[in-house]
């Protein structure tokens, strides 16, 4: 958030004259050089996800004939898991949302005796291996006849997006003049009426910020979805992919095909999302 | 659960809201002395400390159960002889250290080490010094910078296991992309086997790390770089310091802050990757690739030891805490300076 804020308000020294502007250019080639390399294995990805299937010994660098049998298996096999992933990701950006906001006023804005604890059980809670949350999950779920469901996924992955949530949209409601809500009080608006009319509009960037990032958290989530379903009931897409490369693999363009459209929320993020994203990284992190 | 008690205490009683809202016309200015002294204004101030963490409940709550209970549930599981068996007659019997003797006395658990401190170690190295590297370069003015500079972030972006399927096909032995270019080259006249190979498949599972936590670093010490004052520069130009020695005298020192944030909050996820390696070489080949939190997981999920698999989690836990306190003591002095 600083990072944003302050790079507007200071004013603009570094402009350099025109004059070198060829030489910059020379800084673009070689940034896109980086570009390419890093980028690669994405559009090997794309590349391969086009080829036609079976001959995978000579996939050509360039897909000059696309050829979308890869994405018609994909779809066939996959469209169930997808659909799985982005019901279970939704969920869980409703419950962190629902959860998260709240809480984050109550960090930023109320002096809350224990904000303190609360604050740091927050960062410790980032340091807790998801293999031990699993394994402890694993058996109250058994128990509580939570595992192969859906409610049991968004749940447990509703535990990656608040304490990130949290972070992002208290850093953000950090910087909101206090004196607005104030105003609302004193006009006789009670805690939940400021907070639903007056702080959650302010907020709305915060809030579509970690939205996103908790949908990306959910979408992605492997370990959850490896450890809590033991059956083909409920089975998020990434849980498809390990599926398809723990198998003997002879038709990478539908596994490729398959990996593309699970990349689709991130490129999503980075499209909508892009100037947010610096600032939700260094919120949550170093905030 | 106090809390809950106090609420249905205080929830009837509702006189002096006329009041409060009078007063409350004077909002947070006046003098929060006189404000204790009358009986009406504590209870008003009771109430309001309760609305107020209302708000903070559920996330409290969540977070107990979501990561306070397992903590603690694998702490009790570690010492006791948790299994399948366990499912079905509920009894886990106590075994005090037996679960942590077995495992880290097992062959296995000096290699898991080995591996998590050469994966940890490797990771992070590569991550920072390209991430810093690209973050420095990027710092200079030039057309489209913001849109590369966005667009890196997409391998970060990406489901792990996505990128992980997407490497295992271009690490692949016979067709994989990596080996045609060296042999079209002429680098190579065989196949490497990059994720086959007990020698290679760490060195492979350490570059695909690399390549993941490239962009995070790269967002965070941008971030970093540009808090740093032009002003410092100018001042430093001016006594000749430029270049290499800017940013050793200006750069580096400014930056501080933020590199131990990147570097302990890197360690701390590091320690913890599992769905890369899985996803690369599930832990093999015999074993090479194997990690403490991987072999966790293959204790719990495959062989259905929970308790032993809970007790390797908890040295995990140990391990990260260590850095966790590293990573406190940065963050406040990132916050402070």
């Amino acid at each position: 958030m600083t990072t944003v804020l302050k790079a507007s308000v200071r004013p603009p020294v570094r402009v350099k004259a025109p004059a070198n502007n060829r030489k910059n250019w020379g800084y673009t080639a070689l940034a896109i050089f980086f570009l390419a390399i890093m980028l690669f294995p994405v559009y090997w990805m794309v590349n391969a996800s086009l080829q036609p299937n079976g001959t995978t010994l000579e996939t050509s660098w360039l897909p000059l004939k696309p050829d979308f049998t890869g994405y018609a298996t994909a779809i066939s096999e996959q469209a169930g898991n997808l659909g799985t992933s982005l019901i279970i990701s939704l969920g869980s950006v409703a419950l962190s949302l629902a959860i998260a906001a709240p809480a984050a006023y109550a960090l930023a804005y109320f002096k809350v005796r224990g904000a303190g604890v609360v604050l740091f059980a927050i960062l410790i809670s980032q340091m807790i291996p998801g293999i031990v949350v699993a394994n402890a999950l694993y058996t109250a779920y058994n128990d509580l006849g939570l595992l192969n469901s859906i409610p049991g996924l968004i749940l447990a992955d509703a535990a990656h997006g608040i304490p990130f949530a949290i972070l992002i949209i208290r850093a953000f409601m950090n910087g909101m003049p206090a004196s607005v809500i104030e105003a609302a009080r004193v006009d006789g608006a009670g805690h939940v009426r400021a907070f639903w009319s007056i702080v959650i509009p302010l907020s709305r960037n915060s809030l579509i910020t970690a939205g996103l990032f908790t949908f990306l958290f959910a979408w992605s989530d492997f370990l959850f979805a490896l450890t809590l379903t033991t059956t083909e009931a409920v089975r998020p897409v990434t849980l498809g992919i390990f599926q398809y490369i723990g198998a003997y693999v002879n038709d990478w363009s539908s596994v490729m095909a398959t990996a593309v459209l699970a990349s689709i929320p991130a490129i999503v993020l980075l499209v909508a999302a892009q100037k947010y994203i610096a600032a939700g990284t260094t919120g949550g992190a170093v905030k | 659960m106090s809390l809950t008690t106090d609420l249905s205490q205080t929830a009837p009683r509702s006189t002096g809201k006329a009041a409060g809202k009078a007063n409350r016309k004077h909002g947070r200015v006046a003098d929060p002395q006189t404000e204790a002294r009358t009986p009406r204004r504590r209870t008003r101030q009771r109430r309001e400390r309760i609305f107020q963490w209302l708000f903070l409940v559920p996330a409290v709550v969540y977070m107990a159960l979501f990561f306070g209970y397992p903590v603690v549930k694998n702490v009790v599981m570690s010492f006791q002889d948790y299994t399948t068996a366990t499912f079905f007659t509920g009894e886990a019997p106590w075994v005090g250290f037996a679960n942590y003797v077995t495992v880290l006395s097992s062959s296995l658990f000096s290699t898991s080490l080995l591996n998590t401190a050469l994966f940890t170690i490797g990771s992070i190295i590569g991550q920072f010094a390209i991430g810093l590297a690209l973050a420095i370069f990027f710092q200079r003015k030039f057309p489209l910078n913001g849109i590369l500079r966005s667009l890196l972030l997409l391998p970060w972006l990406l489901p792990l296991i996505v990128s992980s399927a997407v490497w295992r096909w271009i690490l692949d032995k016979d067709s994989g992309a990596l080996n045609r270019f060296l042999g079209d080259l002429g680098i190579i006249d065989t196949g490497i086997p990059w994720l086959t190979s007990t020698s290679l498949a760490l060195i492979a599972v350490v570059g695909v790390n690399i390549w993941i936590g490239i962009p995070f670093n790269l967002t965070i010490l941008y971030g970093g770089l540009q808090e740093i004052p032009d002003e410092l520069y100018e001042a430093g130009s001016l006594d000749g310091a430029t270049g290499w020695r800017a940013f050793r005298h200006i750069t580096w020192p400014m930056l501080r802050p933020v590199v131990s944030v990147v570097l302990v909050l890197g360690v701390v996820y590091t320690l913890k990757v599992l769905d890369i390696i899985l996803g690369l070489t599930n832990g093999g080949p015999a074993n090479s690739t194997q990690t403490i939190a991987t072999q966790s997981y293959d204790l719990s999920f495959h062989e259905f030891k929970f308790g032993e698999g809970a007790a390797l989690g908890n040295v995990l836990v140990i391990i990260s805490l260590v850095f966790a306190v590293l990573y406190l003591r940065a963050s406040r002095r990132a916050v402070d300076e």
